[in-house]
């Protein structure tokens, strides 16, 4: 097993952001339910939302005499997911009963992975603002979800739905490589945007999809690492914030008052805001691993890790360099671009279109992402369609329409995608003048009538001239070429 | 013809297929017997359910549609789950428990053409070797009522012996379809781990545990062991890949020039003299026959004892985790709050011997114990299965005792659980390693009530059919697996 060495562990860097002078050191558990049809050891179906035990098989159930069979999509989502990670994918890892009584865990073990799992050590590289972070990873493991336990529903009792019980899970581990909170959330970010793109996980978080535990810790700058408490189930990023925020305060008050931390796993309440504590170590139960006889090793050729690595798509990341490399676009668009394969997409298909990469991605990130959230949409049911952005940026390229008629080209077409570009710059009288008798007619009458700004301009006052452009651009309501008003103007005026 | 209930299944199969009986006929004949069997065999039959099979089954006889066993009655052990009988397991906890589904196993022989009696006793989950532990009462020898059939197949092998039906499946994980056979005179084989689907098989220790036919004959064995074989890996996952065969294939070959190794560690201080004695007759028919005996060690054969008491409880203890009252089986009437629910469920649930294994089995494999216990354990286990495959360099099958006795009486081993664990030493090493194992009549004591002596033949991986074949040459030459007990205390089989 790949246990964290001591000299592993960066010793805390000059960068590390002090609270209150202590280091805070975080390391993540993230459970990413994988995207299979069916569970893990068994063909019930794993969709979301079925009435309860509506899902649950005789092996879900642990009726006596089922077996688990393997499921092999689910060894192929953690062969993707090493894969994106640079991990080494184990020729052969081990299937391990974790043994524990609850309701909800209907064998009365869980099947995990313990000492040899099927995804070894690996990174995942982001940005925390600009400043790139790398985090290494322990392990990823396969495992198995458990049911539910409804307590709310039923008078004296509780409730047991098995849907979820055998729903395929990988256990993503990483070393205490996270110095803040802000790094600790960028990592889920990042983590998450990986897979999902590998589409390994759907990442919906609301429905647990992606479940995160930060086990938190603090201390003096080269001291020795604290006692850590691990905060359960944070289910979405400002809770993550909020959650190791709390907790790092929390540590370091109790420090400062002289009490040790007690190691522990906690839960965070956002309705306080404040995290409490479930169990301390002495409850820690013995899960008594061992082997479990019903499967045999899992054992991963070469040649299935070799078909799924050329099957893999281009990662977030390379994506971004390339979009640096080939568009010439800066560190921030690329990656801005490239939060979900879908947006990548679209920006790519707009390029091609158009040609205009830079165009492309100002109006990709910019206006069509501005309106996508105010109603919520995702990229992919966009109403204006990639050539019809990239028909709009040719348009402002050759100067057939301003940039402010763009922008009004883009609010007609979000409103009627059906509508030819052309026939609405027509209607709406979006095209640009480019005209110079009828700008140079046009000056005239803006010069003739602005008399005293002219004289102010002669007399040098520089200002003056931008003054005449608005009263130009004025009359021409917003039509006219700019750069073409410009020079005209210029000449008229020298 | 000789009486329905002496012939073999091969007999019955033709008798069936050629209308000179009538699979009705069959199954009332049986039906009628296990009415009045008072041996504790049987823990459950259907006589409505039974019949409609059998009528079913005669109409595809009519139609010439018959399946190779078809119209064969058999009855199942109690742990293989059924949808038409409740399966128990032989506990409390199960009692009147209803599978949704079948075993692999009784799926397999329905399909090949067998009419189902019943369910069979058998120690609880599997877990003994005398059918004491069954929570429904003991199974009782036919030969001498006073002693135990064996376990845990001990229903199955009383059944078969006192001709309840001509045929029943058994599970072995440490000699359970073995050793009974041989307490009951009967003959009987555990297959290669894998070779039969555990799918459907309450598990007891799911690294040992495996189907097996227990029949009067080898030539029977063979026929239910084709039926019930065969690659399973949609629903268990150590099922071997190798495919189902005909293991009636070779059984006409000569054993001319065969190699039969004896090993030493079988033929110690604590043998029986009968059985010894009963087991050197055995191998001067074998010699005639033109086998050559080779001395072979295994020298890890006593410390099968203490792996296979560490290994098989510690999967006991996970396997057993799922009866907890939540779901199906025994919950307590009263509790008050979940951790209660649990504990009384189980304590009420579970008979003495089965605690004794779960919590054997949670001590070896908890923190602290787990190194020095079942990862010890299974290193040796490897070694004994190394043993086995040096042992067979030497030699193409080995010969011993299955037991170091004949059955003992009831209730004689309950004080000293101990002596019963000893008794297992010539059945574990053949289970940890997996291989194939089976146990043939070979003798009767010399005491007032004669009890039935069995030898058990051990094979390399895979060759069940050079085990049944050595079996089916020796039966040829004698009579042991023909003897029946005789019915004198009325005790079952008085058919009007």
């Amino acid at each position: 097993m790949n246990q964290p060495s001591p000299k592993s562990i960066p010793a805390s860097a000059e960068a590390s952001p002090l609270v209150q002078g202590y280091e805070v050191v975080i390391g993540f558990e993230t459970h990413a339910q994988l995207q299979t049809n069916s569970k893990i050891f068994s063909r019930a179906s794993t969709h979301f939302g079925a009435k309860p035990n509506t899902q649950a098989c005789a092996v879900d159930l642990a009726l006596p005499g089922a077996l688990p069979v393997m499921n092999k999509r689910a060894v192929e989502c953690a062969i993707r997911l090493g894969l994106a990670l640079g991990s080494h994918v184990a020729h052969r890892s081990i299937f391990a009963r974790k043994n524990y009584f609850y309701p909800d865990l209907p064998k009365g073990y869980q099947i995990s992975q313990f000492e040899i799992p099927v995804v070894q050590g690996g990174e995942v590289s982001f940005f925390v603002g600009t400043t790139p972070k790398s985090v290494r990873l322990v392990r990823a493991h396969l495992e198995e979800d458990a049911g539910k336990s409804l307590h709310e529903d039923f008078v004296g009792m509780s409730g047991i739905d098995l849907n979820r019980a055998g729903t395929p899970l990988l256990e993503i581990v990483t070393e205490p490589d996270m110095r803040s909170s802000q790094e600790a959330v960028a990592y889920a970010k990042e983590l998450h945007k990986i897979v999902t793109w590998i589409q390994v996980c759907d990442g919906n978080m609301q429905e647990g999809s992606f479940r995160c535990d930060a086990n938190v810790s603090v201390r003096k700058p080269g001291a020795a690492l604290g006692t850590r408490r691990e905060i359960k189930n944070l289910n979405s990023f400002k809770f993550m914030q909020q959650a190791i925020d709390y907790e790092v305060r929390w540590q370091i008050e109790q420090l400062e008052d002289g009490k040790a931390i007690e190691q522990a796993t906690v839960l965070f309440d956002p309705e306080t805001g404040e995290t409490r504590s479930m169990r301390t170590k002495e409850d820690a139960a013995d899960y008594r691993y061992f082997p479990d006889p019903d499967l045999p090793p899992l054992v991963i050729e070469p040649e299935w890790i070799e078909e799924i690595r050329n099957s893999m798509p281009e990662l977030p990341r390379a994506m971004a360099e390339r979009f640096v490399s080939t568009y010439g676009l800066p560190d921030y668009d690329a990656t801005t671009l490239t939060q979900s394969p879908q947006m990548a997409n679209y920006f790519e298909a707009t390029v091609k279109d158009c040609g205009q990469a830079k165009l492309a991605s100002n109006w990709i990130m910019g206006e069509l992402s501005r309106r996508l959230n105010e109603v919520s949409t995702d990229i992919d049911a966009c109403p204006v369609s990639s050539h019809q952005l990239a028909e709009l940026i040719t348009n402002i390229a050759n100067g057939e329409i301003s940039n402010n008629s763009g922008k009004l080209l883009l609010d007609a077409l979000w409103s009627d995608p059906k509508a030819q570009i052309k026939t609405l710059i027509e209607t709406k009288g979006l095209k640009q003048v480019n005209d110079s008798a009828a700008l140079e007619k046009l000056i005239d009458d803006v010069l003739a009538a602005n008399a005293d700004n002219v004289a102010q301009f002669k007399a040098g006052k520089e200002k003056a001239f931008n003054a005449l452009i608005g009263q130009a651009m004025k009359a021409s309501k917003g039509q006219a070429n700019p750069q073409q008003l410009t020079e005209l103007l210029k000449k008229k005026l020298s | 013809m000789s009486e329905i209930h002496n012939l073999s299944v091969a007999d019955l199969t033709k008798a069936l297929r050629t209308k000179s009986l009538g699979v009705e006929e069959v199954a009332t004949h049986y039906l009628n017997r296990i009415k009045s069997e008072n041996l504790g065999a049987f823990l459950s039959h259907d006589e409505e359910l039974t019949i409609k099979a059998a009528q079913a089954s005669q109409e595809r006889i009519n139609q010439n549609l018959a399946a190779p066993l078809e119209g064969v009655p058999i009855a199942h052990k109690d742990v293989f789950v059924t949808k038409d009988f409740p399966s128990t397991a032989g506990s409390k906890m199960l009692e009147g428990y209803r599978s949704s589904f079948d075993a692999t196993v009784v799926s397999k022989f329905a399909q090949a053409g067998c009419i189902s009696l019943g369910k069979l006793n058998c120690d609880e989950f599997a877990m003994g070797s005398s059918n004491e532990n069954s929570a429904f009462g003991p199974a009782l020898n036919p030969w001498d009522t006073g002693k135990v059939p064996g376990g845990s197949s001990g229903g199955s092998a009383a059944a078969v012996s006192a001709r309840l039906t001509p045929a029943a499946t058994g599970t072995d994980t440490g000699g359970s379809i073995r050793q009974p056979a041989s307490f009951c005179g009967i003959t009987g084989i555990k297959p290669t781990y894998g070779r039969a689907s555990r799918y459907g098989m309450i598990a007891y220790a799911s690294s040992l545990d495996q189907a097996g036919p227990m029949a009067k004959d080898a030539m029977d064995c063979a026929l239910l062991l084709s039926a019930m074989c065969g690659p399973d890996l949609d629903r268990d996952s150590t099922s071997l890949d190798f495919p189902a065969e005909d293991f009636t294939k070779q059984l006409g070959q000569s054993i001319k020039g065969l190699k039969i190794g004896l090993p030493k560690e079988f033929f110690g201080d604590g043998l029986d003299h009968e059985v010894k004695s009963a087991i050197e007759q055995a191998q001067s028919v074998l010699k005639d026959l033109g086998a050559s005996f080779v001395p072979i060690s295994l020298p890890k054969t006593e410390l099968s004892i203490p792996v296979y008491y560490i290994i098989a409880p510690a999967e006991a203890s996970s396997n057993l985790s799922r009866f907890d009252g939540v779901r199906y089986g025994h919950r307590a009437k009263e509790y008050t709050d979940l951790m209660q629910m649990y504990k009384k469920s189980r304590a009420e649930g579970f008979g003495a011997e089965v605690k004794k294994r779960i919590m054997t089995g949670a001590y070896v494999l908890s923190h602290g114990y787990y190194d020095a216990y079942y990862l010890q354990a299974q290193k040796i286990r490897r070694m004994i299965a190394e043993d086995f495959k040096e042992a067979f360099t030497q030699c193409d099958l080995i010969l011993g005792p299955v037991a170091p006795s004949t059955a003992w009486g009831i209730g004689e081993k309950t004080a000293d659980p101990l002596s019963s664990y000893l008794a297992d030493i010539f059945t574990l090493p053949a289970s940890l390693a997996g291989l194939p194992a089976m146990s043939v009549p070979c003798g009767m004591s010399q005491t007032v009530k004669p009890l039935p002596i069995g030898m058990q033949l051990i094979g390399n991986y895979v060759q069940e059919s050079k085990l049944l074949n050595v079996a089916h040459q020796y039966q040829l030459q004698t009579q042991w697996h023909t003897m029946s007990p005789a019915d004198s205390n009325g005790l079952w089989g008085e058919t009007k």
